[in-house]
């Protein structure tokens, strides 16, 4: 073990943070060594993103460090004079932030930002300074750098943005690397792009990595060691392999236990023989563009000819990547925005259907939103709030009202005494309950679920998806489950279409789907998603790759040609 | 009754609530506590040179330079500037929102037109405006509030038509429309409950713009007709003294200034006593 003995780069000793009297990160001491990568994992509230905070010395004015030291090279960062920790930013400790749309000056074109960062730290000229900006960008794999220099953040997609920031934090060749889910806002073929190119630059540069991320799956794809937090506190520090094969802490075996693997979870039982609840025909949703009078009109091809039908207590699962059509088409199942082909719920057409007209299918069809926080009225109290669909659909006596509430707040699993209280006052999960209960309230038969877990840590996403379960056992209700996680999709969903470019491009029994995948695009996505098992490392090597992704922006009238389906197996299709 | 509770907490609040109390009720019992008639012209109110009195034992505030009581001109004042400040203000909060909260919520053509309109009326020089309405009109304490409220509500309009426009977008709104709700009910239940605080916001700072308003009207001639005393037109009548008998500006300044303070206060602290996600919070 020459890591264990050789002095580490950075170490962490002992150190707390307080917020006024309230302890957030509590006695945490790990050592960083040279050419290793470190994660530090943990749920919303660990206190993770504040350590990383620290030792950039960016703390919030509020936070106080009572005690702990922080060791850089023998130097104490907690000691250090403000002008000197600006000197070590960027120079010596880089830092690479989950959002890259608000990490990057909108204003500034890339090139000039890469070459602020390099002439801020070293005496070199505006040319040399571009030069080692191009160097940069050309190691994480930016194509046409040249035409990459003029341009803003914003023309450049996620993925390119997150890659520039890489840049930004790496130009100066910094010893150490800080990754504050570096990954999490992107989608998971881009997320395995930028997990390879990190392993290949630490090799290359023999840069030393701290990641942050509440991902498990990334944690084993990329640590050497593991420090897990829980509420502030240090849970576990062990070797990646020990952690995972063998964790000792009991917080780490809930956490593990807790986190959906793909291709493990149990085979459901077939729906086959249920009636048909929701059938959807070519379904196409096209939005026009605004443009001048002289310009040529044109349309945004969102979804293009989706059909599928929703058996009674089935889960159709959606997956696909941002801007692949899934959200829009919730949205227009739920007629929330206008689309061409037809819809029926329970053998009635929905296409056409208006104000007063769609109340009576309102009480069969309904959705759970993303964003807990953003989709309850924060001025409502939960019993306005659980209680609005009853009042809207005509059950104005208040005593009823409330006792029905109770009745929904209890199979949620809340107590009944929330009903008083505000949205503020729950965490996520308990929101996400919330919802659930709203969307429950006149007993529908189809819920769709847009990314519903999406925002919640796993243990708490493991419980809703529980949730959902019992609810459809019990009411036999059947879901249009919209999803990015591939690992969810598999451990609630029956059947599953994946979606690539507004069109369905395989549909199938869950095992069909995700085990005999047939679909290019489809093998893709499978192969990008990180799995928390050590043993089996993947390469990304092969994603680095991009695919053709044809524009959606079409001139009006354009009419796409008619996607043709083959029949792997009874029940199994795929785009030819 | 929580939210009263809340708003008493702040000593500088419970302050400004007990000043617009006093002035209220000064105003209205003018009459019976002002020390003299407004209007009436004391001979011996003014010096032998014919300047104004400084405030002493027979004048508490001194005396205008038409020799009339000043305190008892700001208690009658104090009626005309509180009722055209209320009356004005309240009509141009209610038309700004009318406007601002239909165009917002539902766009389209009808959006554009009333978007339009208002943004034409912005463009128009307030004043002009006003002196032209109050030409047209006979000027009486009612239309003069009435011309201010024409004046005023645009801002509103505005600022109300944009925090629609992104409140209607929030989660929140497209999950009433999933439930099947009305637009009355997601208009009046779930938008203008936020809208509270801005139009709280409006509605007490713009007292104090209503009252200056108010002031350069009567300056003008077509605001508060002498010898009816209001506070700006006091200042007004006054302002080529204010060198050699400052008590004349002062005073009423005083009075403008710390009224409007006092309502934003209270403002301030109603927006924020009526946000349930402040609520127990300092």
């Amino acid at each position: 073990m020459t890591a264990e003995t050789s002095r580490p780069l950075l170490s962490v000793e002992h150190l707390s943070i307080e917020f006024g009297n309230r302890r957030v990160v509590n006695d945490l001491s790990f050592a960083l060594h040279s050419g290793k990568t470190l994660c530090i994992a943990g749920e919303s509230g660990s206190g993770k993103s504040l350590t990383s905070l620290a030792i950039m010395g960016l703390l919030p004015k509020i936070a106080r460090v009572p005690s702990g030291t922080l060791l850089f090279e023998g130097r104490d960062l907690l000691a250090l004079p403000e002008r000197q920790m600006q000197q070590l930013r960027g120079k010596e400790i880089g830092m690479i932030f989950q959002e890259p749309m608000t990490s990057l000056n909108p204003l500034m074109m890339v090139g000039q930002q890469l070459e602020e960062t390099v002439r801020r730290h070293e005496p070199v000229s505006r040319r040399q300074a571009r030069q080692r900006a191009k160097e940069m960008l050309d190691a994480v794999r930016v194509p046409h750098v040249d035409k990459r220099l003029v341009q803003y953040p914003h023309e450049l997609s996620g993925g390119m943005r997150q890659r520039v920031m890489i840049a930004m934090a790496m130009v100066c060749r910094p010893r150490v690397l800080i990754a504050d889910e570096p990954t999490t806002a992107l989608d998971v073929t881009i997320q395995a792009q930028i997990l390879e190119l990190m392993r290949e630059l630490q090799r290359e540069f023999d840069t030393t990595l701290l990641m942050i991320t509440h991902d498990m799956g990334v944690v084993a794809e990329m640590a050497d060691e593991v420090v897990v937090m829980n509420q502030g506190v240090m849970e576990e520090h062990a070797p990646v392999r020990d952690l995972f094969n063998a964790p000792q802490a009991a917080y780490t075996q809930k956490l593990l236990a807790a986190v959906p693997v793909l291709g493990t979870a149990p085979k459901p039982e077939s729906r086959a023989a249920q009636p048909v609840v929701l059938e959807v025909t070519d379904l196409t949703v096209r939005f026009p563009l605004r443009s001048g009078w002289f310009e040529e009109a044109r349309n945004v091809h969102a979804v293009e000819n989706v059909s599928f039908s929703l058996r009674q207590g089935e889960t159709l699962g959606i997956v696909g990547e941002s801007g692949c059509g899934k959200s829009t088409t919730g949205k227009a199942l739920m007629s929330m925005l206008a689309y061409d082909g037809s819809v029926k719920l329970l053998g009635r057409e929905l296409n056409g259907l208006k104000g007063e007209a769609l109340k009576p299918v309102r009480q069969d069809i309904q959705m759970i939103f993303q964003d807990p926080y953003a989709s309850l009225n924060p001025r409502k109290t939960i019993l306005d709030l659980v209680g609005e669909p009853l009042l809207i659909h005509g059950q104005t006596d208040f005593s009823q009202r409330k006792a029905r509430v109770a009745q929904l707040l209890e199979q949620v699993g809340l107590p009944g005494e929330a009903m008083e209280r505000y949205p503020h006052m729950f965490s996520g999960g308990q929101r996400q309950r919330i919802c659930i209960a709203r969307a429950l309230a006149l007993n529908p038969k189809v819920i769709i679920a847009d990314e519903s877990v999406s925002a919640l840590d796993v243990s708490v996403q493991a419980q809703v998806l529980d949730l959902l379960e019992r609810l459809q056992e019990e009411y036999q209700l059947s879901y249009v489950f919209i999803s990015h996680d591939m690992a969810v999709v598999e451990r609630i969903c029956h059947r599953v279409a994946v979606m690539f470019c507004g069109q369905i491009v395989e549909i199938g029994q869950r095992d069909q789907v995700l085990g005999n995948p047939q679909h290019p695009y489809t093998r893709r996505l499978l192969s990008a998603v990180p799995m928390p098992d050590v043993d089996h490392r993947r390469d990304f090597k092969a994603l680095l790759k991009e695919i053709e992704t044809p524009d959606p922006i079409k001139p009006r009238g354009y009419e796409a040609s008619v996607q043709n389906y083959r029949a792997v197996d009874l029940d199994h299709l795929v785009a030819v | 009754m929580t939210a009263m509770l809340t708003l008493c907490r702040r000593p500088s609040v419970v302050v400004a609530l007990l000043f617009i109390v006093a002035v209220v009720l000064l105003a209205v019992l003018a009459p019976w506590v002002a020390p003299y008639d407004p209007s009436e012209q004391f001979i011996e109110g003014l010096s032998l040179e014919g300047a104004p009195l400084s405030p002493d034992a027979t004048y508490y505030l001194g005396t205008d330079l038409l020799g009339r009581d000043l305190l008892s001109r700001l208690l009658y004042g104090a009626r005309t500037s509180l009722f055209i400040g209320l009356l004005a203000n309240g009509i141009a909060v209610l038309i700004g929102t009318l406007v601002g909260l239909t165009a917002g919520f539902v766009r389209g053509w009808l959006g554009t037109i009333l978007m339009r309109f208002t943004d034409l009326m912005m463009a128009f020089p307030a004043l002009l405006l006003a002196i032209a309405l109050a030409a047209i009109f006979q000027p009486s304490v009612w239309i003069v509030a009435l011309v201010i409220a024409m004046v005023n509500w645009v801002q509103i309009a505005r600022v109300i038509y944009s925090e629609t426009v992104s409140l209607s977008a929030r989660d929140f709104v497209e999950v009433e429309r999933t439930l099947g709700a009305s637009s009355m009910r997601i208009l009046f239940s779930h938008l203008l409950p936020h809208l509270v605080p801005t139009i709280l916001v409006w509605a007490t700072l713009g007292i104090s713009t209503t009252v200056l308003l108010e002031a350069t009207l009567s300056f003008l001639g077509v605001g508060v007709q002498p010898p009816t005393p209001s506070w700006g037109n006091i200042i007004f009548e006054s302002q080529t003294y204010f060198t050699s008998a400052p008590w004349l500006v002062l005073f009423p300044g005083a009075a403008i200034v710390l009224l409007s303070l006092s309502f934003n206060l209270v403002g301030d602290a109603l927006r924020d006593a009526l946000d349930p996600t402040l609520r127990g919070r300092s």
